[in-house]
């Protein structure tokens, strides 16, 4: 076991096993993992003594098998998976809010794992309406048409003959964070925060198309349609495609992933997720919006005196400590490397704040560029841990000068309940007990 | 390296000025149209099988045909039952689709058609394109006019012997009619306080 290297992924802390019986392995059936486990907490042990608090004394090595033996060799072709002892990190769906089938469901990112502001694509979350389809480029049609001057019809070979632009950019759903408004429900930040993850898409302007279509006066909103079994389906005002809205079918690099919308999707920069509407088929311009199911009952939010908010399609300045996060143990006092993720719709992240305290006093984090528009901003603070116990939590500002409310500020304004309710931004706290164990403190 | 440096000082400065003067962030920095067009000219009839949306405010695209709560009662029945309950009552996958109107100004909101549709036409659409779930688009449109009616009808809204059609659907008064509001965030006011800030 020795010659293994130590899970780089979670560093000097230990990621319990989220909560649920579909994960949990008995350790008489997968020893390898126990093992691995033990491992880590070495390794917690050892980084500990880094830190400076005690020098433990290391053991004499020995030379690992892998100098001693050629490796793997290489295939004809193949795509490359990640290691074997990275298979904890994986997407996957809620445990808090489980839904009786899993078409109409969601999936979420393992942020604690993630390193830098990239999301890799076989993690991105998922959020379908009615499952994902499987759809030939071949066969992929986009139309335009409605208040245009001349209807139009693209195939995916079409779209991929105009030049290109790249974009970094966060994807939100409206409803990460919905279940814990009010109680601690999600153990991990991939419970609570997941149905977040950021990516560089590549694709068209929107606008480019509108162009050649020729938009008629008095155009004002245009819908996005999907080639989904749920014909997913969002009215989108006339100034946010003509601003930043894209049509992407690139992900960090390669074509989209099937349940990411392949061969083509919107991406609408900064707004919930449901927006960026994927195996987009179908762009309708006309005067009004149309109030879809999924602009009324759907994706609108509870204000107080029976009203609820509709069109609230951008997602607001947020941020959220990953590490140390729900679920997690610090192996001892010393330092600790608090890092995170900010984000906004708005614009640019400008600050982030972390409380050591529960919010009394506040200091500066470190943001690490490169810092972009509607983007993961990745931010970082030293803390020296004294092993008392702490009520951790981030706060973020944006280039409008907005300021991240606590849930406290935003029920003052709107509706927490019944349960189901979106656009939770509100500050995240995580407790940090005397022995370590790192726990969800909202409520 | 050195230039690859200043191109990216430029471009943070010219995303500054665009932020500086658009309160709102936008990138706006989009390259411009590259002056070829790909598109292929078709008609709206072209794209007729696809034009399924309804403007459900005013029921525009409500297509020709009709349906009855009893036919509506008759094919839920046989095609909806199995996820959403009897009389809509709620099923092994889905909630009430009834009732609820009376909780919105509580902390116990039931969210249904007859709750959180401003507007009727909103079945057509929704049921059209993507119910049943395990095979949506295969309802004819009688047949969505009359799944319109039976879930109307069970939530009080039309009577028990109640036709839908184009004209009908669009002119049932919902009652959370006049709920919906225009986003206007950014709503909250937190300060930006760094010591004492707990009272």
């Amino acid at each position: 076991m020795a010659r293994r290297s130590l899970p780089v992924s979670t560093g000097d802390l230990t990621s319990a096993s989220p909560p649920t019986e579909a994960e949990f392995q008995p350790l008489s059936r997968d020893r390898r993992s126990f093992l691995r486990k033990s491992v880590a907490m070495a390794g917690g042990a050892l980084a500990t003594g880094a830190a400076g608090i005690s020098v433990a004394q290391a053991q004499a090595l020995t030379v690992p098998e892998t100098n001693k033996a050629m490796g793997r060799p290489i295939p004809a072709n193949e795509y490359g998976m990640p290691s074997e002892f990275e298979a904890h990190v994986r997407r996957r769906r809620t445990d808090v809010l489980v839904n009786k089938q899993n078409f109409s469901d969601w999936s979420m990112t393992p942020l604690q794992h993630q390193h830098g502001i990239v999301t890799p694509n076989g993690v991105v979350f998922e959020r379908h309406h009615a499952g994902v389809p499987d759809i030939d480029p071949a066969k992929h049609k986009l139309v335009i048409h409605g208040m245009v001057k001349k209807p139009l019809q693209y195939t995916m070979n079409d779209i991929l003959r105009y030049p290109s632009v790249s974009r970094f950019h966060f994807l939100e759903c409206s409803g990460n964070t919905l279940t814990d408004w009010v109680r601690n429900a999600s153990t991990t930040v991939q419970q609570s925060h997941g149905l977040l993850s950021c990516a560089q898409w590549t694709g068209i302007p929107l606008s480019w198309l509108l162009d050649e279509a020729g938009l008629e006066e008095g155009a004002k909103w245009l819908l996005v349609e999907g080639a989904d079994g749920s014909g997913h389906i969002r009215s989108i005002p006339i100034e946010k495609a003509l601003d930043d809205a894209l049509l992407v079918y690139g992900q960090n690099g390669e074509m989209l992933r099937p349940e990411q919308g392949y061969p083509l999707r919107a991406l609408m920069p900064g707004w919930e997720g449901n927006t960026s509407v994927k195996w987009l088929r179908r762009i309708k311009v006309s005067d009004q919006p149309w109030h879809f199911r999924s602009e009324t009952a759907r994706y609108t939010d509870p204000l107080p005196g029976g009203k609820w908010r509709q069109f609230s399609m951008l997602m607001e300045c947020k941020s959220v400590i990953t590490r140390p996060s729900g679920g997690m143990n610090l192996p001892g006092p010393g330092l600790i490397e608090i890092q995170g993720f900010a984000w906004s719709g708005r614009g640019r992240i400008t600050a982030v704040d972390v409380t050591l305290d529960g919010g009394r006093n506040w200091q500066e984090a470190t943001l690490e560029e490169p810092v972009m528009d509607k983007c993961l901003t990745r931010f970082r603070l030293r803390w020296n841990w004294d092993g008392k116990p702490a009520k951790i939590a981030s706060r973020a500002v944006d280039s409008t000068g907005y300021v991240q409310p606590t849930v406290q500020e935003i029920g003052a304004y709107r509706g927490l309940y019944p349960g189901f309710v979106q656009h939770h931004n509100g500050v995240f706290p995580w407790s940090v007990s005397a022995n370590g164990e790192v726990k969800n403190a909202i409520a | 390296m050195r230039s690859l440096k200043l191109v990216t000082a430029v471009a943070a400065a010219l995303a500054l000025a665009a932020c500086a003067t658009q309160p709102t962030g936008t990138t706006s920095s989009l390259p411009a149209h590259p002056g070829v067009k790909y598109g292929k000219a078709m008609s709206d009839l072209d794209a007729d099988a696809w034009n399924i949306d309804i403007r459900t405010s005013d029921g525009r695209g409500l297509p020709p045909g009709s349906g009855s709560v009893a036919d509506g009662k008759r094919i839920y029945d046989q095609r909806c039952v199995a996820c959403h309950g009897p009389d809509a009552k709620g099923g092994s996958v889905y909630g009430s689709m009834v009732g609820g109107f009376d909780t919105m100004k509580t902390d116990k909101r039931v969210l249904t058609p007859g709750s959180m549709y401003p507007y009727a036409p909103i079945l057509f659409d929704y049921i059209r394109r993507a119910m049943p779930m395990d095979s949506p688009q295969s309802l004819k449109d009688n047949e969505v006019y009359a799944l319109s009616a039976y879930i109307l009808n069970l939530n009080g809204l039309v009577p028990a012997n109640a036709v839908m059609d184009a004209r009908s659907l669009a002119a049932v008064q919902m009652p959370n009619r006049n709920a919906f509001v225009v986003d206007d965030r950014p709503d909250t006011k937190a300060v930006r306080c760094m010591r004492d800030c707990i009272k």
